[in-house]
């Protein structure tokens, strides 16, 4: 099982290509914002960029919140998503510890999925699909999940 | 969004307020410079002042904006102070895909806030804030505290004014997400006398993509053009800094004031050598994956033993060439000092090094002395140049603020009109020879980008006068086209007609993709009657003694072919102009 990372943002130009990859072959939408993974300036545009992405925890908070199994733990960390089964409330956002998850004006969750999809789009090599840690953490190691 | 109008926020800051309009011409003016020229008529007036509260300042993308990679450039038009006359600038950073996002084809503002203010606009948002604390400030001081203002980090654009902006120094730009600029012709100024230090525009829309395939199967043809190929390799290398050694080697390179199209320094501020010592990284305007703009830095020791401080500039082959050879400074990180101060300033770099040019030789010729300029003009004295251009976005004297209006103003006060190096406005960073010299001289925004004249130059050693006049006149209409889509036009080479029609029929602009040809003639003749309608005449412009005197690898300049050119270029430009005369001279077309 692969999952997203950012090992090399210090390459980002903040083209946004990746952003609206995502936006435009996952969700069949034109934007920057309702898209797994988002472009910001750390501080200002002369201080480089970051992602914000899903960092596939294992488990993930998020969808030990979601009350009605949208989100699900996926194998290998992040959720499964099943669009169908959200009921809007956000809780998911509010879980994240990194604010990887954005809400649309209806409270629509956008949240990575890990198919590598915006990886071709970034012109410098910033992003890259690796397999999954073989091992999940434990809720002992991690201290518990609490939602 | 696509739609078959034009979605268009109109802001008045004498109330706060805002009017979200529907204004037809899709198929007709497509967007960008079409749209601008079309909103120009609607709420323009070609007979009053460049100041007055009445005159819009206009923010316009295209169909294809943020649809299409490199489609991230925004089209600011406005009555420009340089000239008073109808100009266009353009600018990238995230301004295009801010506009996009915040669901608008263009932004307008009209009238005069009474109090310094920002504007914030976004699809749910529409607010001016006063903010006259900041009056004074400059332009990196601002950028950071308006960044801490408003929301949305990352996903906005903002645009704001320095000193000079607030002066009314018609060489003032608009400073862009602090890298890229609505540089030339004086949109600052505008800004300035609008009271508006600063516009916030916040791109937190999303929208439903065309069910059909074709459209992200182009894309990814269109990003592979790119991205694959050696077709841009140029502009993500080392940028176009790349010409200045080029031109440097074919005696083609404006140097000290235009005295010379060489400089026998020139190694170093080649592009080569900005990469090697100065350069930090590249970035990208969004929705571009080429990352052209090239980041370098000034490093300053401000007090012993070790105290230092640091900025990053962005630079390009016209800002290095403005501040370096026309200046005789061959150092880069000297050049870099120099642009860093106009940035502070927000001023016009361009315009800036080159007027300064101007005042140098004027200067050295006894035309001024100290009293004028407050710190001795020596060609090459850097630090003397930072302290000029400081007094220069200040408008520290009356010396300074003339010159600020444009070199030959100065001149003509002074005297020295015969080596002010301008066309239209200060050169830019060309002495090609006779096609270029025109090019500018009568281009619509007096650019060197308004069609090739420099690249006409440099493949044609015979004069043909019909042939060259009409290039000019065929390549900005293909020009005009892109900068309606709105397309940067480093992408010109990507994006030919046909390609173009298919992402236009890719996204339903069926109508649009049909009829290029002439929907570009239509808006190519709709800006000229304008520009014509408020006062200029093509007719009128002559050439300063120092084009004729110039020396390159084909020799001296021919002054017979270049009169021929320009009479003959007039006449072209009066006739596209004649098209279509609804502008009324005693206000806008409502």
């Amino acid at each position: 099982m692969k999952i997203l990372t950012t090992p090399r943002m210090e390459r980002c130009i903040g083209c946004h290509s990746c952003s609206l990859a995502c936006a435009r072959l996952v969700h069949k939408t034109l934007s920057w914002d309702t898209a797994g993974i988002r472009i910001m300036s750390s501080g200002g545009l002369s201080t480089g960029f970051e992602a914000k992405t899903c960092l596939a925890c294992n488990p993930a908070p998020c969808a030990k919140a979601c009350p009605t199994g949208a989100f699900s733990q996926r194998k290998g960390g992040g959720v499964l998503v099943r669009k169908g089964l959200c009921i809007l409330c956000g809780e998911c956002a509010k879980a994240c510890p990194v604010d990887a998850i954005y809400l649309d004006g209806t409270g629509q969750p956008f949240v990575c999925i890990h198919c590598g999809r915006c990886v071709p789009f970034c012109p410098h090599d910033c992003l890259e699909l690796v397999e999954a840690p073989a091992e999940a953490w434990t809720e002992q190691e991690t201290g518990g999940v609490t939602s | 969004m696509m739609r078959d109008h034009f979605k268009v926020l109109t802001v008045d800051l004498s109330t706060g307020r805002g009017t979200v309009e529907k204004v037809d011409g899709r198929d007709t003016v497509a967007g960008g410079s079409g749209l601008a020229a079309v909103l120009f008529t609607r709420y323009g007036h070609a007979d009053k002042p460049w100041d007055d509260p009445d005159q819009p300042l206009i923010f316009a993308i295209g169909p294809l904006t943020g649809y299409f990679p490199l489609m991230s450039k925004t089209v600011c038009a406005f009555k420009s102070p340089y000239h008073d006359q109808y100009a266009e600038s353009h600018g990238g950073g995230r301004s295009a895909l801010s506009l996009r996002f915040a669901d608008y084809d263009a932004l307008v503002i009209l009238g005069k806030a009474r109090k310094p203010s920002c504007l914030c606009v976004g699809s749910k948002r529409l607010e001016l804030r006063d903010v006259h604390y900041m009056w004074g400030k400059y332009v990196n001081t601002t950028g950071k505290m308006l960044r801490r203002m408003f929301g949305g980090s990352g996903h906005r654009s903002i645009l704001r004014i320095g000193p000079a902006g607030e002066a009314g120094l018609a060489t003032a730009c608009i400073n862009v997400d602090t890298f890229r600029h609505f540089g030339r012709l004086g949109a600052g100024a505008v800004m300035g006398t609008k009271h508006l230090k600063g516009i916030v525009i916040q791109g937190d829309g999303a929208f439903q993509l065309p069910e059909a395939k074709g459209y992200p199967k182009l894309f990814q043809q269109v990003h592979d053009l790119i991205t694959t190929t050696d077709m841009m390799d140029k502009y993500h290398n080392l940028g176009t800094p790349v010409n200045v050694s080029i031109l440097n080697g074919i005696q083609a390179l404006p140097c000290k004031n235009l005295q010379q199209t060489s400089h026998p320094d020139i190694d170093g501020i080649t592009g080569e050598k900005f990469a090697e010592d100065t350069l930090l990284r590249n970035m990208a305007c969004s929705g571009c994956p080429l990352g052209c703009i090239h980041v370098g830095f000034v490093r300053e020791k401000f007090m012993e033993p070790n105290h230092y401080f640091y900025r990053q500039v962005s630079y390009d082959h016209e800002p290095i060439f403005a501040t370096g050879s026309m200046l005789g400074v061959t150092n880069a990180f000297a050049v870099l000092g120099i642009m860093d101060t106009a940035e502070k300033m927000g001023l016009d770099v361009m315009s800036a090094g080159v007027a300064l040019a101007w005042a140098t030789e004027a200067f050295e010729k006894g035309i001024i002395s100290e009293k004028e300029t407050l710190v001795p003009l020596r060609f090459g004295d850097a630090g003397a140049y930072e302290e000029a251009v400081e007094h220069l976005g200040a408008g520290s004297s009356e010396f300074y603020r003339l010159l600020a209006q444009g070199a030959l103003k100065a001149a003509g006060r002074y005297g020295g009109e015969e080596f002010a190096c301008v066309l239209g406005q200060e050169m830019a960073g060309y002495a090609t020879g006779e096609v270029f010299f025109t090019s500018q001289a009568l281009g619509f925004r007096h650019s060197h980008l308004d069609s090739g004249g420099y690249s006409y130059d440099q493949k044609h050693r015979e004069k043909s006068l019909a042939e060259a006049v009409d290039f000019l006149v065929s390549d900005e209409q293909d020009r005009v086209f892109l900068t309606s889509m709105v397309s940067c036009l480093f992408a010109r080479e990507v994006y030919k007609s046909e390609l173009l029609a298919n992402c236009l029929h890719s996204l339903g602009y069926s109508n649009l993709a049909r009829h290029m040809d002439d929907v570009s003639s239509h808006i190519q003749k709709l800006r000229w009657s304008i520009r014509i309608a408020t006062g200029f005449d093509p007719q009128e412009v002559t050439f300063p003694q120092r084009f004729t005197e110039v020396t390159t690898w084909k020799g001296r300049v021919d002054e017979v072919f270049l009169l021929a050119l320009k009479r003959e270029y007039a006449k072209r430009i009066m006739q596209m102009g004649k098209h279509d005369s609804q502008i009324n001279r005693k206000g806008g077309k409502r």
